[in-house]
């Protein structure tokens, strides 16, 4: 989809974050030459169509305790990945799961599992649980532990020219 | 979890994760929720972005629905260039996030782009402006997308 001039400006006016006002909207409005109500309506319709997920806050998850960030991988046989993926991704520890190409010969994995936790023992513990459930469509697995955060920005849309 | 954030402090994260409503004052659910004032849940709230335990405030936006694109990569970057391609790869701006992980492929990292079409053209840059190989990991199946922290 393509946004209009005026719901591109408003993604452009927050896409860095949202002022802490106890009116934030009618901050935004003011500063996009908008009324409040007519923002907060655009603001419903993008979340209508999905382009805006939620409105909220981002957590640092390394500076809560969840210091340990394991992403575990795994190559499970195609014609059983997707029921599979399904299965791990409903498990209360993990927090983003995902089926992806496989990248022959470096990099055989197609099922990506996050796994957060206090320590990587923790995480390491977790990982074996999530191995039990692919059982014997599993053929191999890996897990990457983060050692640090290189960038945490999000999206940004550029300013068109002109 | 770290000793050092107070019990409220962690309930107005956990609350923060939630979608807030769209109405002239999205604060005040919250304020009455942990029975505090809307100031003091903004005082708190700013306090704890400017500390780094949130990392931003406001919508978040699906790259995808705009449109856009999203791509995992990785590159297995020698130990001894590290920092120099760092510098490179978090120079472009359609670069979201960006991990080290201790692996061979030990930088891996998130293009968010306005157009299909610019992730082979952001990561054809990154292989020109660096010299190593980017592999691409685009996601194919989401098997779960409620990503929440409990603080």
């Amino acid at each position: 989809m393509t946004l209009n001039s005026k719901d591109r400006a408003i993604v452009e006016a927050t896409q860095a974050g949202l002022p802490l006002v106890p009116n934030p909207y009618e901050v935004v409005a003011d500063t996009l030459g908008l009324d409040e109500a007519e923002l907060l309506e655009r603001l419903a319709d993008l979340k209508a169509q999905g382009v805006i997920r939620r409105i909220g806050a981002a957590p640092n998850h390394y500076r809560l305790g969840m210091t340990a960030n394991g992403m575990t991988v795994w190559d499970v046989d195609d014609r059983v990945v997707d029921l599979l993926g399904e299965r791990v991704g409903a498990l209360p520890f993990v927090t983003h799961c995902y089926r992806r190409p496989r990248a022959l010969p470096d990099w055989p994995y197609n099922l990506f599992a996050m796994v957060h936790g206090s320590t990587n023992e923790e995480v390491a513990e977790k990982r074996k649980e999530i191995a039990t459930l692919l059982g014997e469509a599993c053929r191999a697995g890996d897990i990457l532990f983060s050692t640090r955060i290189l960038k945490k920005t999000g999206m940004r849309l550029r300013r068109k020219e002109n | 979890m770290t000793a050092d954030i107070s019990d409220l402090d962690r309930k107005l994260i956990n609350c923060l994760q939630d979608d807030l409503p769209l109405t002239s004052s999205p604060f005040s659910p919250i304020a009455s929720q942990l029975g505090i004032s809307e100031e003091e849940v903004i005082e708190r709230t700013r306090r704890l972005r400017d500390d780094g335990l949130l990392t931003r405030f406001g919508p978040f936006f699906d790259a995808e629905a705009l449109g856009g694109a999203f791509c995992l990569c990785a590159m297995a970057v020698p130990a001894d260039r590290f920092e120099e391609v760092l510098t490179k790869v978090n120079a472009f701006s359609e670069v979201a996030h960006n991990y080290e992980r201790n692996h061979r492929l030990n930088m891996w990292f998130v293009l968010a782009t306005e157009t299909k079409s610019d992730i082979a053209r952001t990561t054809a840059a990154i292989e020109r402006e660096t010299g190593l190989q980017v592999l691409l990991f685009p996601k194919e199946q989401e098997f779960f997308i409620g990503f929440r922290v409990n603080a």
